[in-house]
């Protein structure tokens, strides 16, 4: 069936903010939708709240809206942009459930606009758990033992019919959020109380607990004539009861026989079918290890993190076929690009084993519980190829970037054997690695198997490696040892450590590519897409004798690895921004990256692709097929410029700012000096590298004092002291948990309005495209900081200061391309923080809010072009004048993350961010903070905000608690800030904190009255804090909870009331900068 | 223990030895399934071939007794990355190493098979020897010697090599799934994978398995409801006598569907011709288009030869299946017989059961034409 030719403009709802369970895979699939949608001459209307996403790029799509995903918000863009048809399946859940919402409205209808792809009866067979249960009854495929209940006792009595433990699953919430197992009554009371309120049809799922068996997720795909396919099949190292996103996962599978993989696969084949879903799902089954019994446990009617995996895993390209599906093709119809001959309508064979390794943030939040169940805990990923699961797991296991070059993980070395054992109980982020120290020791198969259920396959697969890194330490490092260690993934420095052997007996030996094909070699495939192996023979190195234009100057671009904390998708949206302006301009752009869900790594993004480990010896390989003429490493964040050093020592050129003015720039001595030649000052500050040096310089320089790790990327472990227990709390965590090679940086705490500035050079002129002012004042990192384009209440002087020193920074810095200031401003004088000559969190925004293409005049000065013939000027960009306002609000996972703090302070805890644009400050502010999920309720009776702050800040806490009481709101605060507000007229009620004699602060948090909270009070990791436990409570519980009182102050503003979202302008910004008019 | 690798173009590669020792010549094929490796070796239609594994990591789940497809190892070599020694699955009996010393089959491990598939994929298949007697390189007397029969090698009397000695009756193990009376499917043994018979036998048929040389007349002499041609090894074409012989069992008007050779078979007794193709297709991942629906499914198939479908005779049969990669005849159907033939393997064993309705069609189909006969 050829594409229906009614659908002329189509609209695609992106998934919001980055958070955790709903990360950059969908700006994959969303962009490369758009891609599709473009090629069939189709307009196409993006819809986004992330700012960061290559998706809501003027060149993806024909209108972008950075606007909040509400039902309202996305109405009225379809009112006014009048779309044939919406394509709900690509935008993670938070699209699908959107677009349900509209459809299930009847607005859809009402405004005749088509829903493709799937129909809303699908979607609840496949979500709604009874409708699900029923379906699989149809369709005679067996599922767990379990129940839909709406009321929390017949929870517990369906538990005591099928016995503990339990699963609770909520309905319609997306990474398992709010869910979890249950070993008795009392937590399952616990847990389903919450799941019930988390569940937007306040339903729950009560199952059977079959944890231990095999997970095994099959990807599938369905066009409207029926034709079904299975696209991957991959198979969980870990097994059922850890979710599949903080599961280490393998494609295809490893230990199923043809006669299980085919009745899974048939399974999945009658699931689609039965659904009628066209496009893609996800099936994922539990098999049970001893036989043939398996039970479907869960099915996703869309494109998802797992089908951006299978993607990769096999260049079969899921979101563009589910786009082409959506418009009418059949499978039949649409062709393999992989081969350009071969049709979709087949299942990709794979010639090398996957191994997806997640990335948890537990490196940055020390104090979070480790522990992994059927909530995902993830922020990202790292795929690895080789052609063994040995080779392919040393390879995740480098780029997940926890600084080890095997699965030894030296905490576990300290350990008893006994004490090994005990801790395999502990099903957590490091249980990879304690079961590898287990097979070290050589503890029996069978006594880890009983505790872990990993498969006997794995655990000797783990074992081989194991002997191999044992084997190194013992004996002469033969020729025969190290070639075998490096076919199974060791690195030479690996080797070399563990042997101790001064040199390696085969010199320069390097790895050769294969191509991922999606076809075993049957066909020829013209894919530009490789992984290195140790063998014969070097696909790479004849695919650029056959297609590389030897005119063209090759250029190496590093992506950013895996999504985490402070290192997100903006850098993945610079990598590949960096590629299409190579391109353009007439380079070669040879990308190596690890991460599954991003545009960077589509095989067509650069004009080769190396899915490869980003460490030194694994880029060395590149070079030696590729021999590039330069590389890029300002655009991939701090992975990528953590190998400029490696680069200048191999003498690959680097484009642009050289590799000294980064370690300028992070050398507290020499950076001193660069201040100095600029004449600019900054905060007093010392560097030291004990607990005593550290207490000394505190006194010198005088508290507060800033602490970091030098060489830091989104303020890991960086906090504010206070006082000389600060500072000893401080150091003991530092120096358990980071290399102590580099030192540790103090600074005078400047209390005062940070802003950020990011600008480009050319080595002479450069351009500021934007100032951005904070709303937090210093103290709380920026990556955290609602922050607003352009400054809202700098005067001219400071502007031109702020503008000025940029530019001397980058001048005497002799950047070329990117640099990213951070300043604090106290009373109109102008201190720097850090300068980063390098790409910045803030790019995608401020390119996409000023239409200055920053990447791209970015990468043009690194290939030599200057600024003044670019037709943007230097200096600020059209004075700082702007039409809109924009602000970036970050966003949290904290639902995620257990025994987190969620106070702000200078180590960045925000996963994703959205963007609010408006032509006032105000009418920004709160779209933002709806985009951000805030809900403005008008107090009903008893609604109340609970008010504890610390001393210093109760005068400013005072002013908002007299605007909240004047709003409607009854006054809670804790003892002492209740003191001071009733002090000052305002009427306070004291409420007990949460260590404090029932009734207290959780009685009062449950009670659901709650609408806002404000929490300054002492700052402080430490779990067991009575603060720390009331926020985690106000997290578990959704109550939005401030913990700066900038945030407040404009949260404040905005409840007002003065401002109503339904009657805001909707902004265009692919044709905002289009117009004359306004550039 | 070093094993070699000798190619007809006189490429060496070095290796391990697995499975049995000695010195092995046959024709190098490639198959892509990631699963199914014992049925790949135990499926007759490898007789004479030395199968390339293209998937690295091979015997994970190791070998047992349930899942063969005919009781030995027709193929005269296997090549893989990497043989498993600690495959892990609940029926796991042995590892593929053992398998193929208890099966005296030759293999060798070690081996860059990407690198070794696209060899065989631009040259076409191409004859070779596995050795463990000699190191080619050292000894390039012996390779010299062993030259003119790698190069000279072709399969040869594959039917007769493979076919059974003697009929076999296969009692049913289900109900007909439409109720009616149990059928007699006689099953003419072309080099059968026994799937084809559990297809049948599940549902509802008694099977007699036949010797591939059976003539029309033992045929007739058994009465059967309809008749099953196999799959089967080597070149169609040599088999000029059974091809006579389906000629004359199918002029009686008998319902009949043929797999793979058997659908080779049937095309040429019609007078349609085959050919040999560069290498073939092997695995589980070929996609199949059905004319009479327009749908596509995906198939597991093992063919070195294809029907020309702009052969077959007007007004004989019709081309109803093609490959929507290649586009090669997948499928038949006749107006002169009672017939309809396949180039790909419903029965599946190893790869997907998506096209296993085809032996309910042929059930139904001799259920009509019983009706028919009946009514008359």
């Amino acid at each position: 069936m050829p594409k229906d030719p009614k659908i002329k403009k189509v609209m695609v709802i992106g998934s919001g903010p980055i958070i955790i369970g709903q990360a950059a895979e969908f700006d994959y699939s969303g962009t490369q939708a758009c891609r599709a949608l473009k090629s069939e001459g189709i307009e196409t209307v993006l819809v986004n709240s992330n700012p960061a996403t290559i998706m809501t790029d003027p060149d993806i799509a024909d209108h972008v809206y950075i606007e909040p995903l509400t039902a309202e918000v996305v109405e009225r863009i379809i009112e006014k942009e009048k779309p044939d048809a919406i394509l709900p399946n690509l935008g993670g859940q938070m699209g699908l459930n959107l677009s349900m919402e509209l459809a299930r409205s009847g607005f859809l209808d009402r405004s005749g606009v088509r829903l493709l792809a799937c129909r809303p009866d699908t979607i609840d067979r496949a979500e709604d758990r009874q409708l699900f249960k029923d379906t699989m009854e149809k369709l005679h495929q067996p599922i767990v033992p379990s129940k839909v209940v709406e009321e929390l006792e017949d929870a517990v009595e369906y538990a005591a019919t099928i016995g503990y433990p339990v699963i609770v699953r909520p309905a319609f919430t997306m990474g398992g959020t709010g869910g979890g197992i249950c070993e008795d009554e009392e937590k399952l009371r616990e847990i389903a109380t919450n799941g019930l309120r988390l569940s937007p049809i306040t339903q729950i799922l009560v199952e059977k607990c079959i944890a231990g068996w095999k997970e095994i997720e099959y990807e599938v795909m369905r066009d409207s004539k029926g034709n079904v396919i299975t696209v991957c099949n991959m198979e969980n190292l870990d097994p059922v009861g850890v979710h599949t996103g903080d599961s280490i996962v393998v494609a295809p599978s490893q230990t199923l026989s043809d006669k299980e993989y085919q009745m899974l696969r048939t399974a999945a084949l009658d699931i689609i079918t039965e659904l009628g879903i066209e496009g893609g799902c996800n099936c994922q089954f539990a098999l049970k290890p001893d036989s043939f019994e398996y039970a479907v446990i869960e099915v996703n009617p869309r494109v998802s993190r797992s089908s951006a995996l299978a993607s990769k895993a096999t260049g079969y390209p899921i979101a563009k076929v589910a786009t082409k599906i959506a418009l009418g093709y059949t499978l039949d119809e649409i062709t393999n690009d992989v081969t350009g001959e071969t049709c979709a309508c087949f299942e990709p064979a794979l010639d090398y084993v996957v191994v997806k390794y997640p990335k948890w943030p537990f490196d940055k939040f020390v104090y979070a519980d480790k522990s992994l169940g059927t909530q995902m805990m993830a922020t990202g990923e790292v795929m690895a190829i080789g052609n063994n699961f040995e080779h392919a797991l040393m390879k995740a296991v480098s780029s997940i970037e926890l600084g080890l070059d095997t699965l030894t993980l030296p905490d576990f070395e300290k350990l008893s054997t006994e004490e090994v054992i005990e801790h395999l109980h502990v099903q957590d982020s490091e249980r990879a690695f304690c079961v590898y120290e287990a097979l070290k020791r050589g503890v029996d198969h069978k006594v880890i198997y009983d505790i872990t259920k990993i498969d006997w396959w794995f655990l000797d697969k783990m074992q081989h490696l194991a002997n191999l890194e044992l084997g190194l330490k013992q004996g002469e490092l033969t020729r025969e040892k190290y070639l075998e260690a490096k076919k199974y993934g060791f690195l030479d420095k690996t080797i070399l450590r563990l042997s101790g052997a001064s040199e390696l007996p085969v010199k320069d030996l390097h790895a050769g590519f294969k191509m991922v094909d999606t076809c075993a070699a049957e066909f020829a495939a013209r894919t530009p897409y490789f992984y290195s192996t140790y063998d014969q023979d070097n696909e790479a190195a004849g695919f650029i004798a056959d297609h590389s234009d030897k005119s063209r100057k090759k250029v190496l671009v590093f992506g950013s690895g895996p999504i985490r904390i402070g290192q997100g998708i903006e850098f993945d949206y610079c990598s590949v921004h960096a590629v299409w302006t190579l391109k353009k301009h007439g380079c070669e752009a040879i990308l190596v990256n690890n991460n599954p869900e991003t545009v960077s790594t589509d095989f067509d993004t650069g004009d080769r692709l190396y899915f490869d480990p980003l460490n030194p010896e694994s880029v060395d390989n590149v070079i030696a097929t590729e021999k590039p003429d330069a590389c890029l490493v300002q655009f991939g964040g701090q992975t990528a410029i953590k190998l400029a050093k490696h680069m200048d020592e191999v003498g690959l050129p680097i484009l642009g700012t050289p590799a000294d003015a980064i370690d300028e720039a992070e050398d507290r001595e020499r950076f001193d000096e660069l201040l100095e030649r600029c004449g600019i000052p900054r905060p007093e500050g010392r560097t030291v590298f004990t607990l005593d040096e550290a207490l000394k310089a505190a006194e010198e320089v005088g508290y507060p004092v800033l602490m970091r790790p030098s060489y830091v990327l989104g303020g890991q472990n960086m906090i504010v002291a206070y006082n000389s227990a600060d500072v000893v709390e401080y150091m003991g965590v530092i120096t358990a948990h980071v290399d102590m090679s580099h030192p540790v940086l103090m600074d005078k705490y400047i209390y005062g309005t940070e802003c950020e500035v990011d600008a480009i050079c050319d080595g002479e002129d450069y351009l500021v495209p934007g100032i951005m002012e904070q709303i937090e004042r210093t103290g709380v990192h920026s990556g955290d900081s609602i922050c607003v384009y352009p400054p809202y209440d700098f005067p001219q002087s400071v502007i031109d200061t702020l503008v000025d020193y940029t530019g001397r920074f980058a001048r005497e810095l002799k950047v070329v391309g990117l640099v990213n200031v951070q300043y604090a401003v106290q009373n109109g004088k102008v201190y720097v923080i850090e300068v980063n000559p390098r790409s910045s969190r803030t790019v995608p925004y401020i390119s996409k809010v000023t239409g200055v293409p920053m990447v791209d005049l970015a990468v043009r000065c690194t290939l030599g072009e200057k600024l003044k013939d670019m037709g943007y000027g230097t200096g600020l960009w059209r004075g700082g004048k702007s039409p809109y306002y924009a602000v970036k609000v970050p966003v949290y996972s904290f639902l995620k993350l257990h025994g987190v703090d969620t106070m702000l302070g200078p180590e960045m805890k925000s996963t994703g961010e959205v963007l609010g644009i408006a032509p006032t400050f105000h009418e920004a502010m709160m779209k933002g903070l709806v985009a951000a999920g805030y809900q403005f309720k008008t107090p009903g009776p008893g609604s109340c905000v609970i008010i504890s702050v610390k001393d210093a800040d109760k005068k400013e806490a005072a002013e908002l608690a007299w605007k909240l009481h004047d709003y409607g709101y009854k006054i809670y605060g804790t003892a002492g800030t209740a003191r001071y507000l009733n002090s000052q007229m305002i009427p306070c009620s004291v409420v007990r904190q949460v260590s404090g004699e029932r009734p207290n602060a959780i009685d009062l948090l449950e009670s659901g009255l709650v609408d806002y909270i404000i929490s300054t009070s002492p700052h402080g990791r430490d779990p067991h804090r009575d603060s720390v436990k009331f926020r985690r409570k106000a997290t578990e519980l959704s109550i939005p909870c401030i913990t700066a009182l900038d945030t407040a102050r404009v949260l404040v503003d905005a409840l007002r009331g003065d401002h109503d979202i339904s009657k805001m302008e909707l902004v265009d910004i692919a044709t905002l900068h289009r117009d004359p008019m306004v550039k | 223990m070093q094993a070699y690798l000798i190619l007809a173009n006189g490429t060496v590669l070095t290796g391990s030895s697995i499975g049995a020792q000695g010195t092995t010549v046959g024709e190098v094929v490639f198959a892509t399934g990631m699963v199914g490796f014992q049925e790949t070796l135990t499926d007759p239609s490898y007789y004479g071939q030395i199968i390339t594994q293209t998937y690295p990591l091979i015997g994970n789940y190791g070998m047992n007794s349930e899942d063969m497809e005919s009781s030995r190892i027709w193929a005269r070599g296997y090549i893989v990355r990497e043989a498993c020694t600690t495959p892990s699955n609940f029926r796991c009996e042995m590892t593929l190493d053992t398998f193929l010393k208890k099966h005296n089959i030759i293999g060798i491990e070690g081996i860059d098979t990407r690198s070794l598939t696209r060899t065989l994929r631009e040259s076409g298949v191409m004859n070779g020897a596995i050795t463990t007697e000699f190191d080619p390189k050292a000894e390039p007397e012996k390779m010299a010697a062993l030259m003119p029969s790698i190069q000279g090698y072709a399969v040869t009397e594959a039917v007769k090599s493979t076919t059974c000695a003697a009929p076999k009756t296969f009692e049913p193990t289900a109900e007909p799934k439409d109720g009616g009376p149990v059928l007699h499917v006689a099953l003419l043994d072309l080099g059968c994978k026994n799937n084809i018979v559990r297809c049948l036998q599940k549902r509802g048929c008694r099977v007699t398995v036949l010797p591939g040389t059976t003539s029309p007349e033992e045929l007739a002499a058994l009465k059967p409801d309809g008749l099953m041609l196999s799959n089967g090894p080597g070149d169609p074409a040599e088999n000029t006598e059974i091809i006579a012989n389906i000629r004359k069992m199918l002029d009686t008007g008998i319902p009949a569907f043929g797999i793979c050779l058997g659908h080779q078979l049937t095309a040429l007794a019609a007078g349609a011709k085959t050919s040999k193709m560069k290498y073939g297709h092997r695995g589980a991942n070929q996609p199949v288009t059905d004319f009479a629906t327009g749908r596509t499914f995906i198939t597991s198939q093992n063919h070195g030869y294809a029907v020309l479908g702009g052969t077959l005779p007007a007004g004989v049969g019709r081309v109803s299946h093609v490959n929507a990669n290649d586009k090669t005849c997948e499928g038949v159907e006749y107006m002169q017989w009672n017939c309809f033939t396949v180039q790909f393997h419903p029965e599946a064993s190893g790869g997907p059961r998506d096209t296993e309705f085809l032996f309910d069609r042929f059930i139904q189909n001799i259920r009509r034409i019983n009706r028919v006969k009946g009514g008359l």
